[in-house]
């Protein structure tokens, strides 16, 4: 078994071009098979620091390296190589509106395998089951509802069983049973099979029974303020801010 | 690229055993798929044991392999035995009765009547909401007529500018090029009966009342019809026209009337600056032909009237009304997703181009008969 991290992000200062840092000199690890979780109020930066991670923005400074490669300065086949590594959910779902929920799932099978069309039908049924959508393969985007997207995007992250999982927002949307069963299969496919997961989320729920660590941003700090597992920072920490995060305390209002 | 294998013997109580090892993933299933599924096809009515002792690894493609054995409506069934714990939670995910057969396949022709029937529903609604939706922008000119207040200026304004300002160097270009071809095909057979002259007046005629607001519309059309219905379908795909809905608010009188409203002002205005450069196309071509510009003008002078002026400039406010309608109409009739806003601007477009040709010829029965 590799020791080494899967994830390294070190000194990264992220944002937008042209506009202020919201991330400064970030850095932290994601070991093989853990489940991750990014977590922070509304604007701290979580959902771009999962785009610099997946390589979509490029960081204002700092390295992104997964798996051994470093996704910051890669190209080409290169950053097709590391990006084959892993799969990534939207929070939107980001669907492919012309196509039915099983062309979406079957996409990236048969773009990146050699499996038969019956494999391919099969397997990507198999994963719209997993996220209970069996009964809507023939079913296009427009006519199901966010929620339901949401899960055909995870459907569509974990058609080639990547060994990392970019999970952007997955529970929020979805009625508390689905959101349940998302949080179990996570953990099977992170017990079973080693995938690690990167999870960005604020439902507490999830993350309390999904993730092995978590790092906490803060809007304010502008990168992260505590880091570790989940249940230890709620019970433990005495930082006030990561207390109120954990305890779903009201900020307090300034005289 | 990874290993896995597939080895076939024959048990003592005569079934047969797959014994699969190795690694099962995306990269290895491909090459065993086929001869697994052979291997079971080839004993119908014997007793198969899948042996998965020897699998070190099985992501979802291995997984795969096992559940579309084990949905195979066959009489004895498909035992998997020694599989990995880890891989036997993932596999115990999947009702292999569920992915017996799809559950929601896609949706079958019916009768030919029935489809008659449906496209006649169809064209039958799409009728019904032209009709509701000219009566509702009526009545929401109607009101901002009497309550010019209501109207929302600063968005009249923005559109004006879209609409007339930003269109100017296209109806320009065209308009120019309309001209300067009018003036060559029409310049070279009259100038073998020495009649080049007239070609002014031909010029003169066809601009004003025909090809100036005709072009100038049919590019309001690809431009702006367009653009409303792209920018209206795609609030309406983001829910903003519901809001506007539920917060009370008619989206024709905030949406459409606007856009109207802008384009009435804008079209007569665009069409006299295309009739204007149309022309200075026509003269500076003729100059070729040995005619000064200060000829071909007091040719146009004599041969055209205020009636043939008046003939085409009425045309633009009616071509305005039909480009900005259609093109807002359009933009409400957007269903869900990315791709039914393309076709919203698509058939707003096209409808409205056709709508622009038709009354175009509605109007020149209409002139023939008033003998304008």
């Amino acid at each position: 078994m590799n020791d080494e991290p899967i994830i390294r992000v070190t000194g990264l200062d992220g944002g937008y071009e042209g506009s202020p840092p919201i991330l400064l000199d970030v850095s932290f690890d994601v070991a093989r098979g853990q489940v991750f979780g990014i977590l922070g109020g509304s604007g701290c930066g979580k959902s771009t620091l999962m785009k610099h991670m997946i390589g979509l923005l490029p960081p204002m400074t700092g390295h992104v390296v997964i798996d051994g490669a470093d996704i910051v300065s890669a190209e080409g086949d290169a950053l097709l190589a590391i990006r084959r590594k892993f799969g990534v959910m939207y929070q939107s779902g980001a669907l492919f509106g012309s196509m039915t929920l099983l062309e979406n799932v079957r996409l990236p099978l048969e773009v990146w395998t050699d499996l038969p069309d019956d494999a391919i039908d099969l397997i990507a049924r198999m994963k719209l089951e997993l996220v209970g959508l069996e009964g809507f393969t023939g079913h296009m985007p427009a006519e199901l509802s966010g929620g339901m997207q949401k899960r055909a995007g995870i459907a569509r992250a974990m058609a080639l069983d990547p060994s990392i999982l970019f999970l952007d927002e997955p529970s929020s949307g979805l009625d508390p049973i689905t959101a349940a069963s998302l949080d179990a299969t996570i953990r099977r496919l992170s017990d079973s099979l080693g995938v690690t997961f990167v999870i960005v989320t604020h439902d507490l729920g999830s993350v309390f029974v999904a993730t092995d660590r978590v790092i906490l941003l803060d809007r304010r700090a502008k990168g992260i303020i505590a880091e570790g597992d989940p249940r230890t920072l709620r019970d433990e920490s005495t930082d006030p801010r990561v207390r109120a995060f954990f305890r779903r305390e009201a900020e307090p209002i300034a005289a | 690229m990874t290993t896995a294998a597939l080895a076939i013997s024959e048990a003592a109580d005569g079934g047969r055993v797959l014994a699969l090892s190795g690694r099962l993933d995306s990269e290895s299933v491909p090459s065993l798929w086929q001869a697994v599924r052979r291997a079971v096809a080839e004993v119908p009515t014997r007793r198969v044991v899948v042996d998965a002792a020897g699998v070190d690894y099985c992501d979802g493609a291995g997984i795969a392999i096992f559940v579309d054995l084990l949905r195979q409506p066959r009489e004895p069934g498909v035992e998997i035995a020694n599989l990995k714990p880890a891989f036997e939670v993932l596999l115990k995910q999947f009702d292999p009765k569920v992915l017996e057969h799809d559950l929601d396949p896609e949706p079958q022709r019916g009768p030919a009547v029935e489809e008659v029937g449906r496209a006649a529903y169809t064209v039958w609604r799409d009728i019904r909401s032209q009709v509701s939706f000219v009566g509702e922008t009526v009545a929401a000119l109607t009101h901002a007529i009497r309550n010019p207040s209501s109207v929302r200026w600063k968005d009249v304004w923005r559109i004006c500018e879209q609409v007339g300002a930003d269109a100017l160097p296209i109806v320009a270009l065209i308009s120019f090029l309309l001209g300067m071809i009018l003036a060559f095909q029409s310049a070279v057979p009259m100038k073998r009966f020495g009649a080049e002259i007239f070609v002014a007046d031909l010029i003169g005629l066809s601009m004003l009342r025909e090809l100036g607001p005709l072009m100038t519309a049919i590019l309001l059309a690809g431009r702006s019809g367009a653009a409303f219905a792209a920018e209206i379908g795609t609030m309406r795909v983001n829910q903003e026209v519901d809001a506007l809905t539920t917060m009370g608010l008619d989206p024709v009188r905030f949406l459409v009337t606007p856009r109207i409203i802008a384009a009435l002002l804008m079209t007569p205005l665009l069409v006299l600056f295309s009739n204007l450069v149309g022309l200075i196309g026509g003269a500076i071509t003729m100059q070729s032909f040995s005619i000064p510009i200060v000829t071909f003008l007091k040719e146009v002078d004599s041969a055209v009237n205020m009636t043939d002026f008046l003939a085409g400039f009425i045309k633009s406010f009616v071509f305005a009304i039909l480009v900005a309608g259609i093109g807002c109409l359009r933009g409400l009739q957007t269903g869900a997703g990315a791709s039914a806003v393309g076709d919203s601007a698509t058939r707003a477009v096209v409808s409205g181009i056709i709508l622009l040709v038709v009354v175009d010829g509605l109007f020149a029965v209409v002139y023939y008969v008033l003998d304008i």
